[in-house]
Parts: structure tokens; C-alpha cells; sequence
């Protein structure tokens, strides 16, 4: 089956049935259902080796499921490598482009693998306001630059479906506020579907309208950030009352550990 | 006192950090056994066997030692006679004589002396096989040698001191050295075509292999096959460079051999053009192989190392491979190296073409498309 219906007249662009996927003696992935409409910023949230890079990557098409289906805009990657290439755009948690290359010939390189002409680098150029580092060659760009150049890259094709793997880890709160800025502009400005995966609760909070928190390969608890704090009301551990109740306030609850740890 | 210790932190960062080396069979490998295999390798080679084997051509003279000599015979064969010294016929008909001078200290030394005719010992010289000439004239020996290169004088100093200890010459005038400048009889024109084909290799391994390498370890690999990049332009595109640079590398080298050395192409410049192109897609192909699998720098650097090494001591690039035991020389022939470098200075210092090049040229690229789709078969993208 290489088609789904159902993602086709629900408007779903992504498709995730009961997928499952162990690593030698690790269950990374235990029967996860996820199902993504056009347009709507979802979180995928849990502490490290909660299986949110392995579903990434099983949905991005390089980890094959052991059970259950994917389908991205109704089609599985069998058979549709190409045209889902082309739909997908995607920034990894760490990736070093080539160092002695600059700003814009990053760009203009990874534009011509889809044949995007310079107009849509000058776009992307200064929706990631890196117009002035144009000339500057990558190794001399900070962590945040660079990871805003990684974003622009990923967003050259216009995608459908964005998928950013712990996009500001590792960055100083001034550059993840910038990088924050791009994706917000990305939602005013386009019918762009995003997964990201995050272990920083604000992140999903300021960003994504509807999280998902993973532990161990399963999904704990889903839905829009204010029917998961309302959530915390019904559970027997309630945070301190003079303080704001937050999403690891709910993993807390849920898990016993914070959403970092 | 034992709580200090084991609390010590210098101790438990030395800890951590043996932990982690030893912990990486990678880098143990390559840290520790590669060079205890190298050493035991070259080892066999050179250590196992202390005995200096020179090979002397002597011109001018069709038997060296088959009838008795007279008062009239050459003072090389009344030697040769003098000091029973072992004739052998090899297949080809050539004859041969051994002489080997007993030395507890520094090593036995066999000179073989080999009968043949001026222009065999011009192609042998070139090639690297020996490195001086003998004739006589008006009882005088000629020793014909470049007189840069050092295991030709040291070759000379030895066969002087055997032939006046033996009173076969005596006095200056019965030695006459006669230095071989023509282009084509110096090291210079032996080194450089070596220096070009090891150019070759070097230059794919680094550029080629380790790039793939380091480009998969960053994830850069993995980030570009998430779009609509062909993937086989990606190797195209690195190997093009890579041959083009090799191009422009062996060019200059070239160009600076012609100023400095006036060294010559004396064969067919397309003959030359077609084996150095084999030679970049054997080691190219070779290249993809060793660079399939592995996001370990390390590692990269171990296998890279691991195949061109053994081919940068063996193959003859900065000596001739007739000094390797005698049962070691097919194989190291069959090395991709040898046969690009074998190949180049047939070309350049012999006069070679197209037909005589036809075979190496035929194995190089036979085996860098054995190895690129072998590389292909295992190549790992992310």
C-alpha cells in the first residue's frame, strides 16, 4: 500500500500508524499513532532517548519502521523518494555544512539541488537575516548563525512539512529567540506543517500548537498546551500554587522526573 | 590515604581517558596493531635477510667466465675466474655471474654480475634495476653511473675496493668513471614520473576518501541525501575535481622537472594522458571503497594510511622494488601504484606508447571499477 485515503480527506499530512522500531536490544519506538493536518506546529517533547529523533528520522524516510505505516501527503516513501525529497524540508540537530564555503554559496548549493534560482535565496537570506554575513564563510558563523543558515536551508523549497530536529539546542537564549522568530514568521506566512522535536518546554509552548510528550518510545500524553495544563488539575501531584504550572510540571506528574533530566 | 587515592582526580581523568581510548576498537587497531603488523611486515623484509644483492651489468662482453681466461682476457672475467664465482643461466638465457663477499658485521654483499648488451643496461638503469654500468677499455674498467645518486657512488666504492683488493686494477688510470647525464639514466628521471603516480594517490585517498569521510561523520552526507541531490552526482562531482586537481598537480611537478632537471617525455604524450587517467580512476574507485562505510575519522585515517603505505614503501616510487626479496616482487608489481608508476616511466624515460601501456592501463581501470562498485554496493549515506 503506497497511498492512504484517509490522510488525503482528512487533510492530514502526516500519518503515523502503530509504528514500532528497535535498535539491536532497545524498543526506541513502541506503537505510536500521530496524525498532522496542514498547516499546524506540533512539539514532540521528552527527555533524551524518549524516541523522538528515531520517529523523526522514520518519518524524514531514512529508519525503516518494523511495524506500522508512515505516510507523508498520503503516500509512503516506497517508491516515492523523489517527490517527498522535494516536499520535506529538514534541519538536523548538528549538521556542519562545508566550512570554506560562504553564507550565500550554502544557499545557492543546496537551492540548485532543487533547482531553485537565486531569487528564493535572497528570500531565505533575509528571512533568516544573514543578509550581512552573506560573504562570510561558515566556519566564522556563530552556533546561532549557523543553525539559522541550516534553517533557511531547509525552508529553500518551500516545504510542506518541516522537520526540525532540536532546532536551538545548545544555543544561547538570545539565538534561540531569533531562530523562534523565523518559525513564527514561517506560520504567519505559509501553510507549512512543522515537527519539532524539543526537550525545552518553553520551545513548545511558545511555538507548536499541539505537543506531544514521549517517554520511552510511547506517546504519555497529547493535545493544545492549554488542555495539557489543564490536565494537571485532575492528577494527584499538583505543583506549588504561586507558581505558574508548566509542561514539565505535567511530565513531572506523569513520570516522577523533569522533562530535562 | 586510600580514600585520597581513590578520590585522586588526576587519577580518574588518566582513567577516563585510557577507558575511552581503549574502549574504541577503532582507534586501538589502527593506534597499536596496524604498526606492530607494519613493523612485522617490513620487518621480514628487510631484517629477515641482511645480504646486499647488486646487480652489475657488464657491456662488451658475451661470456663472462665459460672458457679460462688468457693474458688477453678482460680483467673482469680473470677476476670473476680468480674468485670461483658462481655462473648461472637464467630462462631468458642471460648469464650471470655471483660473487658474494663474506661480512659478519655489516652483511654478506652479491654482486651479480650480468652480461648484456648496452642498450639492455640502458632500460635497466632507467628502470631502477641497477645502477651502474661496467666496460673495459685498454684493460681499463669504466664504471658508468650517475654520479648524483648516492647508491651508485656507494656501489662504485665497493667494487674499486673488491677489484684493487684482489689486484685486478690497480692504480687510478684502470678506473675510470664515467658519469651517465643523459636524461633518462639519472634518479631525477626515475623519481619523478614515481613522485606523479604517488601524487595520484595521495591526492585521491585525501581528497576523495577522507572527504567522504569527514562529510559523514558531520552529517553533511546525510543532510544532502534528505534532497532531491542525485547521489551519484555528489561522486561525480568530488572525483572530477579530484582528477582535474591531480591534472594541474602533475603538470607543475612536471614543468618544474623540465626547468630545473630538463627532464623529457620521451614516449606518446596520449599513451600518457590515457594510463595517468586510469591510474585516477583505479585509485579513485579505490578511494569510494575505503570511504563506504565508516563516520569515524579515525578510522578513515587507519585505512587510508593502511592501503597507501604499504604501497608508498613497496612500489617503488623512491627506490626500485628488484631491492625487495626476490619472492615479494610479483606481488608488488600487481600494486595499482606500481603498475601507474612502472607504467609512467616506461613512458616518459623509455619511449613507451600506447601498446606497450595497453595492459596496466586495461588492470587499472578494471580494478577501480571493481572497487567503485563494490564501495557502491556498501555505501552507507547517513
Amino acid at each position: 500500500m503506497n497511498t492512504s485515503a484517509n490522510s488525503m480527506s482528512n487533510n492530514l499530512v502526516i500519518e503515523v500508524r502503530k509504528v514500532h522500531k528497535s535498535f539491536k536490544t532497545v524498543q526506541a519506538v513502541r506503537g505510536i499513532d500521530l496524525h498532522i493536518p496542514q498547516g499546524q506546529f506540533v512539539a514532540l517533547l521528552g527527555p533524551n532517548g524518549a524516541g523522538k529523533t528515531t520517529l523523526v528520522e522514520m518519518i524524514e524516510g531514512i529508519q525503516q519502521p518494523d511495524k506500522g505505516d508512515i505516510f507523508i501527503m498520503g503516500k509512503t516513501w516506497k517508491g516515492n523518494e523523489d517527490y517527498l525529497r522535494r516536499i520535506i524540508g529538514l534541519s538536523l540537530q548538528e549538521t556542519h555544512f562545508i566550512d570554506k564555503l560562504s553564507v550565500w554559496e550554502t544557499l545557492r548549493l543546496f537551492a540548485s539541488f532543487f533547482a531553485i534560482g537565486k531569487e528564493r535565496c535572497e528570500e531565505v537570506l533575509q528571512l533568516i537575516a544573514l543578509e550581512e554575513k552573506r560573504r562570510a564563510w561558515v566556519v566564522n558563523l556563530s552556533g546561532g548563525q549557523r543553525q539559522r543558515l541550516a534553517i533557511g536551508i531547509s525552508l529553500l523549497n518551500k516545504p510542506n512539512i518541516l522537520l526540525l530536529d532540536e532546532p536551538t539546542t545548545g544555543l544561547d537564549p538570545n539565538a534561540r529567540r531569533e531562530i523562534w522568530a523565523i518559525l513564527r514568521k514561517l506560520k504567519e506566512q505559509s501553510q507549512t506543517s512543522l515537527i519539532l522535536t524539543t526537550h525545552y518546554m518553553e520551545e513548545a509552548e511558545q511555538l507548536c500548537d499541539y505537543i506531544v510528550i514521549l517517554d520511552h518510545g510511547k506517546i504519555l500524553k497529547e493535545g493544545t498546551l492549554t488542555a495539557l495544563l489543564g490536565e494537571i488539575q485532575d492528577l494527584p501531584l499538583k505543583p506549588v500554587e504561586t507558581r505558574r504550572t508548566t509542561l514539565d510540571d505535567l511530565f513531572i506528574s506523569l513520570t516522577g522526573r523533569h522533562l530535562n533530566e | 590515604m586510600n580514600e585520597r587515592i581513590s578520590n585522586n582526580q588526576l587519577l580518574h581523568l588518566i582513567s577516563a581517558n585510557f577507558k575511552e581510548l581503549i574502549r574504541e576498537p577503532g582507534v586501538l587497531f589502527w593506534g597499536i596493531v596496524f604498526p606492530i603488523l607494519m613493523s612485522l611486515g617490513l620487518g621480514i623484509a628487510f631484517t629477515g635477510k641482511k645480504d646486499v644483492v647488486t646487480t652489475i651489468a657488464v657491456t662488451g662482453q658475451n661470456r663472462l667466465v665459460y672458457h679460462q681466461p688468457t693474458d688477453s682476457s678482460s680483467v673482469i672475467r680473470r677476476f670473476l675466474v680468480a674468485n670461483r664465482s658462481l655462473v648461472e643461466k637464467d630462462k631468458n638465457g642471460c648469464i650471470s655471474c655471483k660473487l658474494t663477499i663474506p661480512d659478519d658485521k655489516l652483511g654478506n654483499t652479491t654482486f651479480i654480475f650480468q652480461a648484456m648488451d648496452w642498450q639492455q643496461a640502458m632500460v635497466l638503469i632507467k628502470r631502477g634495476n641497477i645502477n651502474i654500468i661496467l666496460d673495459e677499455e685498454n684493460g681499463a674498467v669504466h664504471y658508468h653511473f650517475d654520479p648524483m645518486n648516492p647508491d651508485a657512488q656507494l656501489t662504485y666504492l665497493k667494487l674499486t675496493r673488491l677489484f684493487s683488493t684482489a689486484g685486478v686494477v690497480t692504480g687510478r688510470t684502470n678506473a675510470v668513471i664515467k658519469p651517465l647525464t643523459v636524461s633518462g639514466t639519472r634518479y631525477i628521471d626515475f623519481l619523478i614520473p614515481g613522485l606523479m603516480a604517488m601524487g595520484v594517490m595521495m591526492s585521491s585517498m585525501w581528497g576523495v576518501s577522507y572527504a567522504i569521510i569527514e562529510r559523514r561523520s558531520k552529517k553533511l552526507l546525510r543532510r544532502m541525501v534528505a534532497t532531491p541531490m542525485k547521489r551519484s552526482n555528489f561522486l561525480i562531482a568530488l572525483i572530477t575535481v579530484r582528477v582535474l586537481m591531480n591534472f594541474v598537480e602533475a603538470g607543475l611537478l612536471f614543468l618544474f622537472a623540465w626547468l630545473a632537471f630538463h627532464i623529457t617525455i620521451q614516449g606518446n604524450l596520449a599513451a600518457l594522458f590515457v594510463l595517468f587517467f586510469a591510474g585516477n580512476f583505479a585509485f579513485a574507485g579505490i578511494s569510494i571503497f575505503i570511504s563506504s562505510h565508516t563516520a569515524k575519522t579515525e578510522i578513515g585515517n587507519g585505512l587510508i594510511n593502511a592501503v597507501s603505505m604499504p604501497m608508498m614503501v613497496l612500489s617503488g616510487i623512491f627506490f626500485s622494488y628488484h631491492n625487495f626479496p626476490e619472492w615479494s616482487i610479483s606481488t608488488i608489481q600487481k600494486f595499482p601504484l606500481t603498475l601507474l608508476a612502472d607504467g609512467m616511466r616506461s613512458i616518459m624515460i623509455e619511449g613507451a606508447g600506447i601498446a606497450e601501456t595497453a595492459l596496466p592501463v586495461a588492470i587499472l581501470a578494471v580494478t577501480g571499477l571493481i572497487f567503485f562498485v563494490a564501495g557502491m554496493k556498501i555505501f552507507r549515506w547517513h
